[in-house]
């Protein structure tokens, strides 16, 4: 009899205590599962709101996740492991994307790791994976402010696997956007002096459209503007939960 | 006579049934086979990719490191050792997976031992190129642990599939042999920390 205990006893700690590695998602289905409380709940519902609208658009599932601890896995290995139990992505498609963090605690560093699925290897190579871990998350990290550097990993992220720019122009500093920039900015400034030039051109008469031109353009640029802040309202849409994609182990992890 | 039909039908129906069991348990075999096969390969793609990686990783740590001499040649002799040990799925057996789980063992140590010589050279660190490498190593090696968890899980239902009676029966006459496993304790069911 008190060998038939131990035995249930065994088989109890041997089959359920793997399982307690990994936790269950949360319910209501959600993608930001942040079992820390590292996030507050106004940071949670920008974060949940903008990856559930990226999920919608593009089918694309990043998720995030926080965990008290490793048990003793590599984080890399634990992403894997908890991004394949979970299912992150669609299935066949295999387009998730878990990034998971384990805090710092007393007398532990904090743990970052990016999981790639299997269909997304390709736009987020590993190099790229460790540079955004090391050029976006950490240094926030490191001060924090971790809202802030889940946020711009995620839009990185977002651009890369929507096609926004590739791998190798995220590699070579961003400079795309800024070069975009400083052409926008050129155009402006051409279209200002034309229009200046022209109102001092021969005919005086025309003065009233060479005013025209500008406050038009004025008038697009606060339309443009006014677009861009409205995406950021809109209440949650429901999530329908992770779609059973597949993970190889592709990613990287860091610590700080 | 009547009888006689009856007799005839209930063996027409035996040998019927008999031949669908036997098509069922073969073609699952021949299907699991097909599965375990093709999991063995994507196996040995991230080996390769690992032995892929090695070239530009020891190039960029000879630039910075070039009097750690030994360990440098280490890495490159146990690649060589595991570029030749290359095993197609239909040679898997006990003997040939302990020679790979050897030879690749050997190049796992050889590499972090580079990995950990590096730790003492500041500019090697920063180096951008270096960092990629590094980062890429740490993917490979976690892939590698993840494929052959897999493999381990499918070679064990076709395992238990073909050694399970009565189909252990159809498994001896057509030749489908248990096949081996990745051993556990050699430490590559959990990615090795890429400690750096």
């Amino acid at each position: 009899m008190k060998y038939l205990f131990l035995l249930i006893t065994l088989l109890w700690y041997a089959g359920i205590c793997p399982a307690q590695d990994f936790p269950a998602p949360m319910q209501p289905k959600r993608v930001v599962n942040d079992f820390t409380n590292l996030l507050s709940r106004q940071d949670q519902a920008r974060l949940e709101n903008k990856l559930r609208k990226f999920n919608d658009t593009t089918s694309t599932q990043i998720a995030i996740v926080t965990v008290p601890s490793l048990h003793g896995y590599a984080p890399n290995d634990y992403a894997q492991r908890l991004a394949e139990q979970w299912g992150i992505g669609q299935k066949g498609k295999d387009n998730g994307i878990l990034v998971l963090v384990k805090p710092k605690s007393r007398d532990e560093n904090g743990q970052v790791a990016i999981a790639v699925g299997y269909g997304l290897e390709g736009v987020v190579p590993d190099a790229i994976a460790s540079r955004i871990i090391r050029n976006e998350i950490i240094p926030e990290f490191q001060n924090n402010r971790y809202y802030e550097g889940l946020d711009k990993a995620t839009n990185v992220l977002m651009k890369l696997t929507s096609g926004e720019y590739s791998a190798d122009e995220y590699a070579t500093n961003k400079s795309t956007e800024y070069i975009l920039a400083g052409i926008f900015l050129l155009f402006i400034v051409f279209i200002f002096l034309t229009s200046r030039f022209k109102s001092k051109g021969p005919g005086q008469g025309s003065g009233t459209s060479s005013q025209a031109g500008p406050f038009i353009f004025w008038g697009g640029l606060g339309g443009g503007l006014g677009g861009g802040r409205s995406t950021g309202g809109g209440g949650f849409g429901g999530f329908g939960g992770f779609g059973g994609g597949s993970f190889g182990g592709g990613g990287a992890s860091g610590s700080w | 006579m009547k009888k006689g039909y009856i007799v005839l039908i209930v063996i027409a129906v035996l040998i019927l049934g008999i031949f669908l069991w036997f098509k069922g348990s073969y073609n699952g075999m021949v299907q699991m086979s097909e599965n375990v096969s093709e999991q063995w390969s994507n196996v040995e793609n991230q080996y390769q990719r690992r032995l892929d990686l090695i070239p530009n990783l020891v190039n960029t740590v000879k630039g910075y490191a070039a009097h750690e001499q030994k360990t440098l040649t280490d890495v490159v002799n146990a690649r060589a050792k595991a570029t030749q040990t290359q095993i197609s799925f239909d040679n898997l057996n006990e003997a040939t997976m302990k020679k790979l789980n050897q030879t690749q063992g050997e190049l796992s140590s050889a590499l972090s031992r580079l990995m950990a010589i590096s730790e003492s050279y500041p500019d090697l660190k920063a180096n951008q190129n270096f960092l990629e490498l590094q980062a890429q190593l740490e993917g490979t090696e976690n892939r590698i642990a993840v494929e052959r968890r897999k493999f381990n899980e499918m070679v064990r239902s076709y395992n238990a599939y073909i050694r399970k009676f009565p189909k252990n029966i159809v498994a001896g006459m057509f030749g489908f042999v248990p096949k081996p496993y990745f051993e556990a304790n050699s430490g590559a069911e959990n990615a090795p920390k890429v400690e750096f």
